[in-house]
């Protein structure tokens, strides 16, 4: 399996950045972070923007750095795309010549026919005779990330690629990120500080803190995980890679599946296989010891706690699995089961969920509940979901 | 009316002045870009050097120039051993006293419109494959061409209007090192006021229609701040 | 706010510095660069002498005459030329009838190099230089009388191409003296030896006289007949007709011991 294994230490006196990361070689990681954590200096040390150190980076089986060895790629030498957080059009040139800049430097040319895919996928061939000042800030972020992917990179590196526009012009960039991520084979590491990407992009999660991975691993598990600050807030919540299997017409239902079972949404306008990401934020899940018999509720699935933790004010925060379905389980496959609060970052490989292990769930109840009820780890019970979004 | 050894000291003038600008882009350009670029403790000496005709007298950067390049002078030793003799009162020597004089003209726009590119638009042709050389001449060049327009404007009309440098250091020789500042300080010491006037005029016209071209070229210049 | 009481003294005062200066007056003096050296020390002599104050603004005597006529407030001006001081009373910036020669200028060829320029400057015919500096004739006096020399000596046609031309007569001399130019026509004054002694000369043969000694370098002192007379002259400006001062340095220019001085430093006195 390609895979991304990125050590860096380096000491700027009021900051340091220390990481020792392995990622996927597929789909999107999503390196987060408040400002100041580290996130945009650790995609710019794998750039070679800046140069760490004391530093080791080998993309699928390459060296790009290793500063034992003295070994330094420059950038331009790198097979990457870059994205930045403003789009960093070269203004005195077209949008076609911004788009041809980096292929006339590339020996191996992808055909017309992959560019041309490419202006579909992001919906700016009709902008090619333009100066970047005559675009809007969104069109202007599409062109980058065309200029980017121009070059066929072997990873895709974006460091907060929406953070300058606004709400409107995000919306406006979202889907085409979406449907970069079904139809990209390269890995993209994706700087940001905003949950609601983390949610809509992310199958790979590394949240930053300081200078130091806190967790790293597939978006639920570490969304999930209780030793992280992102447990505990108002805004926690679970993202589950989805499929639809069914249509309720009669209730304007649709049902989907995930590793742990199905779920119950309203109904939504997809054909039947159609992936999605199905967001269930903590405050939204409540447990029950014993299988509820008469609820209004839809969404009942059996869970095991694997974590407790205080939460903000009443809140208790319970970290719950729900096993993988036997059928899906192909028999004698490894199943560790991860205890994430001891887990070393650079153990956890990130997968994406939907391929190996159990489906994490977070949930959010009174202190005095948990109290009442007795939880423990270890405990089998009930999940009830109240509430669901659908994020693509 | 212009005599015909007024035009003469015009047309050195000129000569005198395209190829001091032509070396001082050529010089400066490397100067400016390294200038900006470096973190090296020499930058703020070096700097400094650059800058200093800025504050010297003419006629002591002139006196000095004279005292180098003559043959007891570290300039003149290293000419004389070359073989090319001494520089004072050569076609050759007036044009290095003028990169010397004006290099801060060229050197200054260059240094501005450098640091007003910033370091993105180099980053991102980092990772479009370019290599530093090709980013300069793909990107910066471009970008900074506002810089070298007022480099390019400033170094020539600077040398055009250079008096006490070519004073010292030209000998005020007909057809050689006469140039029409020192051509029209004749005029003016002579009591010939009525020639000092054309010939005034005339650099005037000159220095005027030279400014408001690179006025009006700067305005209208798409890129005038690099990067939104 | 100023009382009465601290008020008082400070008018005293005033009036104390007001009544000074209308007994000691200042003169403001245009004087032509070759003569700053002896100028220097006569004004020196005059202050300590009179009481007044001269104060003295070297340059090229072109310049000072354009500044004269641009209304520039110099009570005296001292050419390097006869020509400005007449200009200037014909057109009536000049007190009609106030010019005087203060000074008769000496003309020297000079190298830095010692044993290069010959007593008799046999080194302008026969020498193998490739520059020779002098002051520009059209409009340095020293330059003018340059010409003259060379004219005289028949060589004019031959040297001018290897013309190196000073703004002044300072110019001039800085160009041989740091080597660029092999020789040039120089004021005597630049490059005399004040302490060699008392300049003398024998009555019957005054163009030959030894007039002091060269400091440093060699060179020749041009003889006077190759040459028209080469006369200083002075002026009194209408902004200085009234300035007691500026009478009493012009009389001052002619007394003894502004002669010794001017002789010092190698120039000829006015007949």
């Amino acid at each position: 399996m390609t895979t991304i294994q990125a050590r860096f230490q380096l000491d700027y006196g009021d900051f340091k950045l220390d990481v020792d990361l392995k990622l996927p070689g597929t789909g999107i990681t999503v390196l987060f972070g408040h400002s100041g954590s580290g996130k945009t200096t650790l995609l710019r040390c794998i750039a070679g923007l800046q140069r760490a150190p004391q530093g080791k980076l080998e993309i699928n089986g390459n060296i790009w750095q290793d500063s034992e060895r003295n070994l330094f790629l420059p950038t331009h030498k790198r097979p990457l795309g870059y994205v930045f957080q403003e789009a960093n059009l070269f203004p005195h040139l077209t949008v076609r010549d911004n788009l041809h800049y980096g292929l006339k430097r590339i020996k191996q040319n992808p055909g017309a026919v992959e560019l041309e895919q490419t202006l579909e996928l992001l919906g700016i061939g009709h902008l090619m005779e333009r100066m970047p000042e005559r675009l809007s800030g969104g069109e202007r972020q599409r062109v980058a990330i065309a200029r980017a992917l121009a070059l066929n990179p072997e990873i895709l590196l974006m460091d907060e690629p929406l953070a300058s526009l606004d709400f409107k012009r995000k919306q406006e960039i979202l889907p085409f990120l979406s449907r970069l991520h079904q139809q990209l084979d390269i890995p993209v590491l994706y700087v940001t500080h905003s949950q609601q990407e983390v949610a809509q992009l992310a199958d790979t999660l590394v949240i930053l803190e300081g200078g130091q991975a806190l967790a790293s691993g597939p978006l639920s598990e570490t969304q999930s995980r209780l030793d992280v600050p992102l447990a505990q807030d108002r805004e926690a919540a679970t993202v589950w890679q989805a499929t639809v299997i069914e249509h309720e017409a009669d209730y304007h239902l649709t049902r989907v599946a995930f590793v742990g079972g199905s779920l119950s949404l309203p109904m939504v306008d997809a054909q039947v296989g159609t992936p999605l990401r199905v967001q269930i934020y903590a405050r939204d899940v409540s447990i029950a010891l014993e299988a509820p018999t008469a609820t209004s509720i839809l969404n009942v699935l059996p869970a095991t706690i694997t974590g407790i933790a205080d939460g903000r004010d009443s809140q208790t925060v319970v970290q719950l699995r729900l096993p993988r379905m036997a059928a899906e389980t192909a028999p004698g496959s490894p199943r560790h089961f991860l205890h994430p609060w001891r887990s070393e970052v650079s153990q956890s490989v990130g997968n994406r969920c939907d391929q190996v292990g159990d489906q994490a769930l977070l949930a959010h109840i009174t202190r005095k509940s948990a109290l009442l009820l007795g939880l423990q780890i270890g405990m089998a019970v009930y999940v009830q979901i109240k509430g669901t979004s659908i994020l693509n | 009316m212009l005599s015909p050894a007024d035009l003469d000291t015009l047309l050195l003038t000129f000569k005198v002045a395209s190829i001091a600008t032509l070396l001082m882009l050529v010089l400066g350009t490397p100067l400016a870009w390294w200038l900006t670029r470096t973190h090296s403790a020499w930058k703020g000496i070096i700097n400094a050097v650059v800058a200093l005709p800025l504050v010297l007298p003419p006629t002591v950067l002139g006196f000095y120039l004279l005292v180098l390049m003559g043959p007891a002078g570290a300039i003149g030793k290293f000419t004389t051993w070359l073989g090319v003799g001494t520089l004072p009162f050569t076609f050759p020597g007036l044009v290095i006293a003028s990169v010397l004089y004006s290099l801060p003209f060229v050197v200054q726009p260059l240094q501005a419109s450098f640091s007003a590119i910033g370091e993105q638009p180099l980053e991102a042709a980092a990772t479009l494959r370019a290599s530093p050389l090709d980013t300069f001449f793909s990107v910066v060049v471009p970008l900074a061409k506002p810089g070298f327009l007022t480099a390019s404007i400033l170094g020539f009309a600077h040398t055009v209007g250079e008096f006490g440098v070519v004073l010292m250091v030209g000998g005020n020789i007909p057809d050689k090192t006469r140039v029409v500042s020192v051509q029209i300080y004749n005029h003016v010491e002579a009591l010939e006021y009525n020639e000092a006037h054309w010939l005034a005029g005339v650099l005037l016209l000159f220095s005027f229609s030279v400014l408001l071209v690179l006025y009006t070229a700067l305005k209208s210049h798409p890129v005038a701040h690099p990067l939104k | 706010m100023l009382t009465n009481s601290s008020f008082r003294p400070i008018l005293a005062l005033a009036l104390l510095l007001l009544s000074q200066a209308s007994w000691a007056v200042t003169v403001l003096v245009a004087v032509a660069s070759d003569f700053t050296k002896p100028m220097t020390e006569i004004a020196a002599a005059f202050e300590k002498a009179t009481g007044h104050t001269a104060k003295l603004s070297f340059g090229s005597s072109g310049k000072a005459f354009a500044q004269i006529q641009s209304g520039a407030p110099f009570d005296l001006y001292l050419s390097a030329s006869e020509k400005y001081p007449l200009e200037l009373e014909k057109s009536g910036f000049a007190v009609s009838g106030s010019h005087f020669v203060y000074a008769i200028g000496k003309l020297v060829l000079w190298s830095a190099t010692p044993g290069y320029v010959d007593g008799q400057g046999e080194i302008l015919k026969t020498g193998d230089f490739k520059h020779i500096a002098l002051a520009d004739p059209s409009h340095a006096p020293y330059g003018v009388v340059a010409v003259e020399v060379m004219n005289s000596l028949g060589v004019l046609d031959k040297l001018r191409p290897l013309f190196v031309m000073g703004e002044n007569i300072s110019q001039t001399f800085q160009f041989v003296s740091t080597g660029n130019a092999e020789l040039g026509f120089v004021g005597l004054a630049q490059v005399i030896d004040v302490n060699s002694g008392k300049a003398s000369a024998p009555a019957h043969a005054p163009y030959l006289r030894p007039v002091g000694k060269i400091g440093s370098g060699s060179g020749w002192i041009i003889p006077d007949n190759l040459h028209s007379p080469f006369r200083q002259m002075a002026v009194l400006l209408k902004t200085g007709a009234e300035n007691p001062a500026a009478h009493a340095l012009a009389d001052f220019l002619k007394s003894p011991p502004a002669l010794a001085i001017i002789e010092k430093y190698g120039f000829g006195l006015p007949k």
